[in-house]
């Protein structure tokens, strides 16, 4: 395909997604609206089965297919950038130097550490109350503990993250999620299913299984956040070609 | 205008510039710091217009992980390129 084939294609494409997006944008309600035909049905189902978090509810039970898939996404592309990154036959490891950290900086890093995993912990979770659950929780762990990278150096950072032990969690908790859902269809009527009690409204066992599915994406983000970077670091820092 | 409608076009309006900002920084480096404020900036729109669940993920996918990732890459790039050539040469950023 030449050049001018090719502008035009992008010209008509362009204006057919320009005309679709204009008349679609014409029939949506109107911006701070009170006409809300989608809340006004999910929020009731959320409160329904005692989540008081609605966003969670239509994230893990109203909609938990759509964030298996989501979660798979983020599962097979962690997969492929660990599988592309892999040290290759032509290439060697060398240990990294340690850089000079500011006393300051290690200070405010060994406080911080904690207090971001902490954090992460209770977003996860908190995530059928307040807003957060497993993903923000999880990358709030797995950036958290990059904290160990910032405020020492890069041994300390193996030290503190197992890879092989998150290779496992990652997988593992995937696949719980979709464990879960069978649950659904051995004691409810349909895959991921709300079949838990659904427990008291705003107590921190509530919502049935969304807490769990919470914990298992938690637990899925972020060891599959800590792998992603150990596969980039690794890149940038040890591994030389030749 | 209500404060908060008020808040959120000034975001609308600092996240636009800040991203044709992105947009015309052609050093990938540079370009992730801009990514980072970009990210802290839509963290902030979402916060304003009540999705605080979304500026969660905004705040540490967008203002950590996408920059640390560009700034690895360039890193890894920069190593190897400086390695092959005898050191000078500055990788700047293959095809824009």
């Amino acid at each position: 395909m030449n050049r001018t084939a090719r502008t035009t294609l992008f010209w008509c494409a362009a204006l057919a997604i320009a005309l679709c997006y204009g008349i679609s944008c014409g029939h949506l309600p109107g911006f701070g609206g009170s006409f809300h035909p989608y809340a006004d049905r999910a929020v009731p189902a959320a409160l329904a089965h005692r989540t008081a978090n609605a966003v969670a509810s239509v994230n893990f039970d109203q909609r938990g297919f759509d964030t298996l898939g989501e979660e798979f996404i983020l599962f097979t592309a962690v997969l492929g950038a660990a599988m592309v990154l892999r040290r290759a036959r032509d290439e060697h490891t060398v240990s990294p130097r340690p850089g000079r950290v500011l006393p300051t900086v290690r200070l405010a890093g060994t406080v911080l550490l904690p207090v971001a995993l902490v954090t992460g912990v209770y977003v996860i979770a908190h995530g059928q109350l307040t807003p957060g659950g497993g993903f923000q929780g999880g990358v709030a762990l797995a950036t958290g503990l990059h904290v160990a990278y910032l405020a020492a150096d890069y041994r300390v950072l193996r030290n503190v993250r197992p890879r092989t032990v998150l290779d496992l969690a990652d997988a593992m908790a995937a696949g719980a999620f979709a464990a879960l859902g069978l649950a659904g269809l051995a004691w409810g009527s349909a895959y991921l299913e709300n079949v838990l009690p659904w427990g008291v409204q705003g107590q921190i066992v509530s919502g049935g299984t969304v807490p769990l599915l919470n914990a298992a994406v938690g637990v899925e983000v972020g060891s599959a956040l800590v792998v992603l970077l150990a596969a980039f670091l690794d890149q940038a820092l040890e591994i030389e070609t030749g | 205008m209500t404060p908060v409608g008020l808040l959120v076009d000034l975001t609308v309006l600092l996240v636009a510039a800040v991203a044709t900002v992105a947009v015309r920084t052609h050093d990938p480096v540079r370009q992730a710091v801009v990514l980072s404020q970009l990210g802290l900036l839509l963290a902030l729109l979402f916060t304003f217009l009540q999705a605080p669940d979304v500026a969660l993920s905004q705040l540490a996918v967008g203002t950590v992980v996408t920059p640390l990732l560009i700034m690895l890459t360039v890193r890894k790039i920069r190593r190897q390129t400086g390695s092959a050539t005898g050191g000078g040469r500055r990788g700047r950023g293959g095809n824009r």
